[in-house]
């Protein structure tokens, strides 16, 4: 039995004219590791919220655990941990008070499952006395997550529990999500950085609520369709500029130092092809080089053809 | 349960970590009750009053050390004649004068009817007409006196006051019980609004509501510390009205503890349905404190006498929990009457705390939208 169910969810808000979510599909198998990837406004945080009983879907169902969602919800709130989006402890009490508090609210101790957040734990223990309001954004991410954690549920929701965060914290934060796969514990979570969608088992790309994509981040990058290319010379404005003005490109955008070029079509001379045009066009410092599509490529070039397909009609 | 007391003892690190509550809590409540005993009060002290004794007599000089003696008053050096006082009064130095003629004795020795005057300014009406009936009570004790001294013949003192105002002369206690119900509605309705719609505003009641606490035991973990709260603010402004307004409490103060508790309930109620229908802690404070705060001072009765109400405004303040426990406590505490004399208000209250409290707990929204 999958531990996670949407289907045909649809959620709308402002009595219908906002769509949050489009008849969206998917499952979470037990233990998986699974992301909801896309941008601000896409629906993760409304799926996030149907799936956790907060919200009613317009049309739909869905199931956590094999309860669903509307009807069950006392027995999923029971069960799940959720970490919402935003930073959701009391600032005004102390990091050991709140875990204290999360703790006797699902009816256990912090001893009872100390084993499963030590590691994390350990790392804010200094801290204890502190009021959460007055930590950094890292520490309060585990300190949530070790209340979220707190009563072992069986499935773990994350909004976007990276948003905000230093670089170095992110990476830390996955490192634990990890060992927790390791327990058995099915989590979801979302993130708008592509970066991390291949930490995940499986990814869906959202995009204005609706699915581009659900499969392993390696299946998804390898459906990449085009030649792609790393574009770099001493004028960025006019390159980008020239590119689209360059009829064999398909698509052009800023990536880091570099442009991401991708061409129409898979010919051995598009590199090549590509120097002689800018060098025609006055660029010096020409880099072209092929590289291996990413998640973000993908996104993008997944997002364009939705846009354009839906112009189409 | 035991989810339930750690959940009432977050509410009170909350309420004891934040200045601007505890200040709600037990500021206002101290300055409202010193406010309406000693600087909103009807009573004035201290006049500065002159005497113009033409007379110079046995009873004249009774009368002004009885004057003397009152600490209403404050007798300034006499001034001689009738142009002296209006120089007086025009510079402000006094706000009323007491004039015996000079044959103020005789008359009243002879005739049994001894005529003075009464000048009071005028400018400030509330205050002349307060003077005038103090001034009209003291003279009026002194023909009591002497008319049990003499027995069987009858004097007459009669003070002619050229200033005539007729004031009700409220009983300056009536405040207490006004302050009462308009304290522990703002503490109660605005503060168990505030803190619930705090938890929305923050995002800790998705927190909360995706966990095996029951959605209303969230509601009754709100309302209890307030409850505790309230009762405390409550023996806070009787311990306040005891010992620094010197008010004697006639009734039981069980029953006024109990009827309290009512009220209370009927508060937290209506605070519970303003955190239902408001998503900012400004709009619930807003809602709360104009919304409750400005019925209570208009229809409770403590301020303006609702009898001075047109026809149709007279039927709201029936409506107001706040208007039958003002009865109540007024009742109980000022004019010491039992239970048996409020029971039927007391069950009215009663009616309307578990009517708002179903309404509350019924429409208590267990998701987000």
């Amino acid at each position: 039995m999958d531990a996670v169910t949407l289907e045909h969810i649809t959620k709308t808000y402002e009595k219908g004219t906002v769509r949050a979510v489009e008849d969206v599909s998917f499952a979470v198998k037990p233990g998986e590791l699974f992301g909801l990837i896309g941008p601000d406004g896409a629906g993760k945080t409304s799926i996030f919220r149907i799936l956790t009983t907060l919200l009613l879907a317009d049309s739909g169902t869905a199931t956590v655990g094999g309860h669903d969602v509307r009807t069950d919800y006392q027995a999923i709130r029971n069960t799940v941990g959720y970490m919402p989006g935003r930073f959701s402890l009391y600032q005004d009490l102390t990091v050991q008070e709140n875990l204290n508090f999360f703790a006797t609210l699902f009816d256990t101790t912090i001893a009872a499952n100390y084993a499963l957040i030590k590691d994390i734990y350990e790392q804010i223990e200094p801290f204890r006395d502190r009021r959460a309001g007055k930590l950094s954004g890292g520490m309060k991410q585990k300190l949530a997550l070790c209340c979220a954690l707190i009563h072992k549920p069986t499935v773990l929701f994350l909004d976007e529990p990276t948003t905000g965060v230093d670089a170095v914290s992110r990476k830390e934060f996955w490192a634990m999500l990890g060992q927790l796969r390791q327990q058995g514990i099915t989590i979801l979570v979302s993130t708008p950085y592509m970066d991390e969608a291949t930490l995940c088992e499986r990814i869906a790309l959202l995009q204005g609520g609706k699915i581009l994509s659900i499969d392993t981040p390696d299946n998804i990058v390898r459906a990449y369709p085009h030649p792609l290319f790393a574009v770099k010379t001493d004028a960025v404005h006019s390159l980008l500029h020239d590119l689209r003005a360059y009829t064999p490109v398909l698509s052009s955008y800023a990536f880091g130092e570099f442009v991401h070029v991708a061409f129409r079509q898979n010919q051995p001379n598009n590199d090549a092809a590509l120097r002689d045009y800018l060098r025609a066009r006055q660029h010096t410092g020409i880099v072209v080089k092929p590289i291996a599509p990413t998640i973000e490529d993908r996104f993008i070039e997944l997002m364009t053809a939705n846009s354009t397909a839906a112009h189409g009609n | 349960m035991k989810q339930l007391l750690v959940f009432i003892r977050k509410e009170f690190y909350h309420v004891f970590r934040d200045r601007r509550t505890l200040l709600i809590l037990f500021g206002l409540p101290t300055a409202q009750i010193l406010l309406f005993g000693f600087a909103l009060s009807s009573e004035v002290k201290n006049i500065n009053l002159a005497v113009v004794d033409f007379a110079h007599d046995q009873a004249t000089q009774h009368i002004i050390g009885k004057l003397q003696a009152s600490r209403y008053f404050h007798l300034q050096q006499a001034p001689l004649s009738y142009a002296a006082m209006e120089t007086a009064f025009r510079q402000g130095k006094i706000k009323a004068a007491l004039v015996f003629p000079a044959n103020f004795s005789a008359d009243l020795g002879h005739t049994g009817r001894g005529q003075l005057q009464i000048v009071a300014d005028g400018s400030d009406p509330n205050t002349a007409s307060t003077i005038t009936t103090y001034l009209t009570a003291i003279v009026g004790d002194y023909q009591r006196q002497l008319n049990q001294a003499a027995g069987a013949l009858p004097f007459q003192i009669v003070p002619e006051t050229r200033l005539l105002y007729n004031p009700e002369m409220n009983g300056s206690l009536n405040f207490i019980p006004g302050v009462l119900a308009l304290v522990l509605m703002i503490v109660c309705t605005t503060l168990t609004s505030v803190s619930i719609v705090r938890e929305k505003e923050r995002g800790t009641m998705e927190v909360l509501l995706v966990s095996p606490f029951r959605p209303l035991l969230v509601l009754i973990a709100k309302a209890v510390p307030y409850l505790v709260l309230s009762l405390l603010d409550f023996t806070l402004i009787l311990l306040l009205s005891v010992f620094v307004l010197d008010v004697e409490i006639r009734g039981s103060v069980m029953l006024l503890y109990g009827v309290s508790t009512v009220f209370i309930v009927a508060c937290l109620s209506l605070g519970l349905l303003i955190s239902n229908v408001t998503a900012s802690q400004q709009v619930a404070m807003l809602v709360s404190m104009m919304g409750m705060m400005l019925p209570t001072l208009l229809f409770t009765g403590f301020m303006f006498p609702l009898e001075n109400l047109p026809g149709p405004l007279r039927l709201i303040p029936n409506l107001l929990p706040s208007h039958w426990y003002y009865l109540v406590v007024k009742a109980v505490m000022l004019k010491g009457l039992g239970f048996g004399a409020v029971w039927r208000e007391t069950l009215i209250l009663l009616g309307m705390s578990v009517a708002l409290l179903g309404i509350s707990l019924r429409n208590f929204n267990i998701r987000l939208a």
